[in-house]
C-alpha cells in the first residue's frame, strides 16, 4: 500500500490558504479555471459567439462612458477628472474582486442540487474550488474598463502628487477588492441557510460599486453614514480617494481614515471566513 | 478476516454514537413555519479494520448516505465521534481527502464536457500524484475497467455504465486507502455489473483498499461483502455476517409446487400456503430447514406435477426485520 506523507498538523486555516498535503487555494483556482475556460472551448462556435459578444458589449461600454464624462461637468461639486478617478477606483476594484470571486454568488444552485459534494472530497479549499467554478474570461472585460477610467482619470488629475498619495492608490484599489470580495463570500456563505439569497448579496455589491462612482456629497448623509459605518463600502474608495484629491468627507472623520482600508479589509476579511465556515459547517446536502 | 474486536489498532473506520439531525421546516399558512426535527443517524457505533468489504443496506431514507457524507466529511455530525484514519473528517476534510476515495452513483464527479482523460489529469494535478504512480494506477485503472477507448471521448458522450467505470478510476488514481461507494451499480446493465463487482473484488484483494458500499442491489452484497450492515430509521438494524441475517430475519424459502388441478390451499406441518394461482401453489417455510421432508408429504398427500425451491432475498430479509421491530416498537 503506498504510504502517504503525514500532512504537519495545520490549524484550520483561513480560506483560500494551503493545507499541508493539498493543493492551495490558488493553485486550486488555477487548474479548475483553466479547465473551465478548456470546457467552454468544446463547444467552438458558441465560445466565438461569446467572445464577440463580450467584445462588443465592453466596446459599447467605453462608449457609453466617454458619453457620460464628455457630459459632465461636475457632480456634487466634483470635476471631471475626479468623478472619473470615483469611478475608475471602484470599478477596478468591484472588477478584481469579480474575477476573483464572483462566481460565488452561485454556490446556492451547488448547495440546492446537492453537487457541493463533489468538491468538498476534493483536497482543495471549497472556496477555491467555488470561486472558479464555471469561470470565464469575460469577466477580465469588468476590471480592464475600470482600469482605462482609471488610468485615463490620473492622466487629466491636476493634483499636489506626494508619495504617500502615489502609495495609496494601488493600495485603495487592492483593499477596496478586498471589502468587495468579503461581501460576496459573507452573501455566498448566506446561502447555505437561504438558499435564493443571490439578489440580496448582488444588491450590496454591484449596488455598491455603483454608488462608489459617484462622489459622496450627492448622498443624503444618512446614506454616506451607512455605508461608512454599517456596511464599510465607504473605505473601498470615498474616503481614501477624497484624501488623494484634497477634499474634505462629508462625515466628519479624521484624515488618517483614508488610511484604514487595508485594515478594515483584514476585518472583514476575517468576519466573511467565519461566516464561510460557519456556512459550511451547517451544508445539509441532498438526499442522494 | 481480522477479528474485529481484538485487532482496535487496525481499526480504520471508528463511529461512536454518531447522530445527525436535521431542522427541517415545513411552510404552515402565509408566514408560519412548523419547525420539527428529523433524526437521519440516531446514534450509530460501529468500525471497520482495514481492508474489509462492507455492505451497507436499508430503506429509502434510512440515513445510508447520511452516515457516508458525514463519513466523508461533507457533513459535520450533530453528535458523536467519528474518525477515519486517524481524522476527524469534517474539521480535516481536505487531509482526509487524500486518503479516501468517492463515489456518488447518481453524481459524476467528471468533467462533462472535456473528454475523459482530462478529469483524470485534474486528479493528477490536484491531488499532487507523483508522475509515475500516476501512469502506474492509470494504467491499471484503464485495464481493468476497460477504458482504453473512451479516455478520449467527452464524458457527456460516455452511457451511464462507461461513465460509473470512469467514475471509479477517477477516485482511485490517488491511492486511497478507503473507497466509499454509494449506490455504484444504480442503472447499470448486467454486464457492467459484472465489470464494476470484479474490480472492486481485485482491487480489495491486491492493494487491501477498505471498501464501505451501499446498495439496493442485493447481487452487489452477496458477491462482494462478507459483512454486511443494516441501518433503518437512523439505527443500526444488524451487523455481521450475510448469513446472519438470514438467520434473524427468520428468512424463508419458498417451495412452488404444480398440482394436476387447483386445489384448496395444502395443509403441510411446517409449512404455510403463501398463495394459490390455478393448480399452482406457494408455500413458505424456515431457511434452515430442509426441503426434503417437506417435498415428500407434497408427493405422498397430493398429485404433483412439478416444484421448485426459491431462495430467500435479502429484500425480503430485511423487510420482514423490519417488520418485527415495528410491531416490537
Amino acid at each position: 500500500m503506498a504510504e502517504h506523507a503525514p500532512g504537519a498538523p495545520t490549524a484550520p486555516g483561513a480560506p483560500g490558504t494551503a493545507r499541508a498535503t493539498g493543493v492551495g487555494g490558488l493553485a486550486a483556482f488555477r487548474i479548475i479555471a483553466a479547465m473551465w475556460i478548456r470546457s467552454t472551448m468544446t463547444y467552438r462556435f458558441s465560445f466565438a459567439m461569446t467572445l464577440l459578444a463580450n467584445f462588443v458589449v465592453t466596446f459599447f461600454d467605453f462608449v457609453v462612458i466617454l458619453l457620460m464624462f464628455t457630459h459632465v461637468e461636475g457632480l456634487g461639486g466634483f470635476g471631471f477628472a475626479e468623478v472619473a478617478f470615483l469611478y475608475g477606483t471602484t470599478s477596478t476594484a468591484f472588477g478584481l474582486a469579480d474575477l476573483a470571486l464572483g462566481q460565488v454568488s452561485r454556490i446556492g444552485r451547488r448547495v440546492r442540487d446537492g453537487t457541493l459534494d463533489t468538491l468538498l472530497v476534493r483536497p482543495a479549499p471549497v472556496l477555491a474550488q467555488v470561486a472558479a467554478d464555471r469561470f470565464a474570461l469575460r469577466r477580465l472585460g469588468r476590471v480592464s474598463q475600470g482600469l482605462f477610467v482609471l488610468v485615463w482619470s490620473l492622466v487629466l488629475l491636476d493634483l499636489d502628487w506626494t508619495v504617500l498619495k502615489v502609495c495609496l492608490v494601488p493600495l485603495m484599489v487592492l483593499s477596496g477588492a478586498g471589502i468587495f470580495g468579503s461581501v460576496m463570500v459573507a452573501g455566498a456563505a448566506f446561502q447555505f441557510w437561504a438558499r435564493d439569497a443571490a439578489e440580496v448579496v448582488n444588491s450590496f455589491t454591484y449596488g455598491g460599486n455603483t454608488l462608489l462612482q459617484y462622489p459622496p456629497t450627492i448622498f443624503a448623509r444618512e446614506l454616506v453614514r451607512g455605508v461608512t459605518f454599517v456596511l464599510p463600502l465607504a473605505f473601498v474608495n470615498w474616503l481614501p480617494a477624497l484624501y488623494v484629491l484634497g477634499r474634505p468627507y462629508p462625515v466628519d472623520l479624521p484624515e488618517s481614515t483614508a488610511f484604514l482600508p487595508p485594515l478594515v479589509t483584514a476585518v472583514c476579511a476575517l468576519a466573511a471566513g467565519a461566516c464561510w465556515r460557519a456556512g459550511l459547517r451547517s451544508y445539509r446536502s441532498t438526499g442522494s | 478476516m481480522t477479528d474485529r474486536e481484538t485487532d482496535a489498532v487496525s481499526d480504520f473506520i471508528e463511529l461512536e454514537d454518531v447522530r445527525k439531525v436535521f431542522d427541517v421546516r415545513r411552510k404552515k399558512g402565509f408566514l408560519r413555519r412548523e419547525r420539527h426535527e428529523v433524526r437521519a443517524v440516531d446514534g450509530i457505533s460501529f468500525t471497520v479494520p482495514r481492508g474489509e468489504i462492507v455492505g451497507y443496506i436499508g430503506p429509502n431514507g434510512a440515513g445510508k448516505s447520511t452516515t457516508i457524507k458525514m463519513l466523508t466529511g461533507i457533513l459535520t455530525p450533530s453528535g458523536g465521534r467519528i474518525r477515519v484514519a486517524g481524522i476527524e473528517p469534517s474539521r480535516e476534510r481536505t487531509k482526509l481527502a487524500h486518503r479516501i476515495g468517492v463515489v456518488f452513483g447518481q453524481r459524476t464527479t467528471l468533467w462533462w464536457d472535456l473528454p475523459l482523460i482530462d478529469s483524470y489529469k485534474l486528479a493528477h494535478r490536484m491531488y499532487r500524484i507523483p508522475d509515475a504512480r500516476f501512469r502506474e494506477n492509470l494504467d491499471r485503472c484503464v485495464e481493468l475497467l476497460d477504458l482504453a477507448d473512451l479516455l478520449a471521448v467527452p464524458v457527456r458522450q460516455l452511457s451511464l455504465g462507461q461513465r460509473m467505470r470512469g467514475d471509479i478510476a477517477a477516485a482511485l488514481l490517488h491511492d486511497p486507502e478507503v473507497l466509499y461507494l454509494d449506490e455504484p451499480t444504480i442503472g447499470l446493465d448486467v454486464v457492467s455489473k459484472a465489470r464494476v463487482r470484479e474490480f472492486l473484488r481485485d482491487l480489495n484483494a491486491t492493494a487491501g483498499t477498505t471498501v464501505l458500499l451501499t446498495t439496493h442491489d442485493l447481487q452487489d452484497i452477496e458477491q462482494l461483502c462478507k459483512r454486511v450492515m443494516v441501518i433503518d430509521h437512523g439505527r443500526l438494524m444488524y451487523d455481521g455476517a450475510l448469513a446472519g441475517l438470514h438467520e434473524i430475519g427468520e428468512s424463508e424459502r419458498t417451495l412452488v409446487v404444480d398440482l394436476e388441478r387447483e386445489l384448496p390451499p395444502l395443509d403441510i406441518t411446517g409449512a404455510r400456503v403463501l398463495r394459490v394461482e390455478g393448480p399452482r401453489q406457494w408455500l413458505a417455510f424456515p431457511a434452515t430447514a430442509s426441503a426434503a421432508p417437506l417435498v415428500t408429504e407434497v408427493a405422498s398427500s397430493y398429485p404433483l406435477v412439478d416444484l421448485s425451491v426459491r431462495e430467500p432475498d435479502i429484500e425480503a430479509v430485511i423487510a420482514k426485520m423490519y417488520a418485527d421491530r415495528a410491531e416490537l416498537g
